[in-house]
């Protein structure tokens, strides 16, 4: 009896010893969990609040929109010439001065102003409407300022193409690819159903590179972070009058312009 | 026995249907796993091959977050190695094929994710679409 038992003991001892050193048994190492860090880019631009001055005295030709607004569309795979006006995706997009200044309004405006074209886009407000109404944190606040969209997450309710007073949001409402001419590989593109909008070039920053428009504008546009009073975007907002879309609603927009 | 007669046949019924799947596929060829058309150029994935083979859909889940609500743009793996945390630039630098790798696996288990709705398949950029 008592040496069976020993036995038995003996057995369980030599085998779980066996076992804890985990050796012989092939692709076991497989079954681990494979836990890796994430980190930052080395190479990353940082800020607490990107911000954006357009100015607007610099962009005089059709040429000078062009230029800029064609840098976003082709990187970031933005559809073009879609027949129906109303389905049209725009992330970044020339309009005019009372469009894009409804409470400029003034009917002896200077002439200047009456045939101006204005660059518009997402403002990245410090308290952005959108993100308040949307229902699954597709859109949310990153922590260096920028308005970003989880297109993964995007149900298409267009809550925030409500919430939005600056109409800078585009659905999908149909499949963009047709529309796309030359796919960036590197970006991707969208799908029927989803709410897009310009990103302030987070993929370009973390990169260290500026935003494609910045970098197209020829320095008609000035970027940089708002909370750094040392910053080329504060050093342009000290030294000129600038004005930003609809202040009076408080969401407080992070593009400036100089009229 | 009561009610043989209903019994019996009930049993060999039941029986039948049981064992259906076994005969049914008597003489039919038997299943084959799929064969991924594995990268020329490069011996090591990010993590161990048969990790990944079961689990590579999780770290994409993880990455996508990661690099999309994270701002985590880097990816050192269990070796420390650093990789870029993208589909098209890391992924597909190797596997450089959607039908000849992701495919393979994913239509014979009729599994049908959605990361080629948007993103741009390698084939995409060759064909020059």
């Amino acid at each position: 009896m008592d040496n069976k038992r020993r036995k038995i003991l003996k057995f369980a001892a030599v085998s779980a010893a066996l076992g804890f050193t985990g050796l012989p048994i092939e692709g076991l190492a497989s079954y681990f969990p494979k836990i890796g860090k994430y980190v930052r880019s080395d190479k990353e631009k940082k800020a607490k609040q990107w911000a954006m001055v357009i100015d607007t005295r610099k962009f005089k030709t059709k040429e000078d929109f062009k230029r800029v607004i064609e840098a976003c569309n082709s990187i970031h795979n933005v559809p073009e010439d879609i027949p129906n006006k109303k389905q049209e995706i725009k992330w970044i997009w020339e309009d005019e001065f009372e469009h894009v200044f409804p409470d400029q309004e003034n009917p002896f405006l200077a002439e200047r102003y009456k045939d101006q074209e204005v660059l518009s886009l997402c403002n990245h407000c410090q308290h952005p409407p959108c993100v308040r109404v949307c229902p699954t944190q597709a859109t949310f606040k990153r922590s260096d300022g920028i308005v970003m969209m989880d297109f993964h997450r995007c149900i298409g309710c267009r809550y925030c193409m409500a919430a939005c007073p600056y109409g800078s949001r585009s659905f999908n409402f149909r499949d963009p690819a047709p529309y796309v001419k030359h796919k960036n590989p590197d970006f991707p593109t969208r799908m029927r159903g989803v709410v897009e909008k310009c990103l302030f070039c987070y993929e370009r920053l973390a990169d260290g590179k500026m935003p494609a428009c910045v970098e197209a504008s020829n320095g008609a546009m000035i970027f940089g972070d708002l909370m750094d009073p040392n910053s080329e975007v504060r050093k342009v907002l000290r030294e000129n009058y600038t004005i930003v879309r609809k202040p009076e609603l408080g969401t407080e927009p992070c593009v400036f312009y100089i009229i | 026995m009561y009610d043989k007669g209903k019994i019996i046949p009930g049993l060999i019924i039941f029986f039948f249907l049981l064992t259906f799947p076994f005969w049914y596929s008597l003489g039919q060829a038997s299943y084959e796993s799929p064969k991924p058309k594995l990268p020329v150029n490069e011996k090591k994935c990010i993590e161990d091959v048969n990790w990944m083979r079961a689990n590579h859909m999780e770290l994409l889940n993880k990455w996508r977050d990661m690099v999309v609500r994270h701002d985590m743009t880097h990816y050192v793996n269990t070796a420390g190695k650093d990789y870029e945390i993208s589909l098209e630039k890391t992924c597909m630098k190797c596997h450089t094929s959607r039908k000849e790798f992701c495919e393979k696996c994913h239509v014979k288990v009729s599994v049908s994710p959605y990361c080629w709705d948007c993103h741009v398949a390698p084939e995409e950029v060759r064909d020059g679409q």
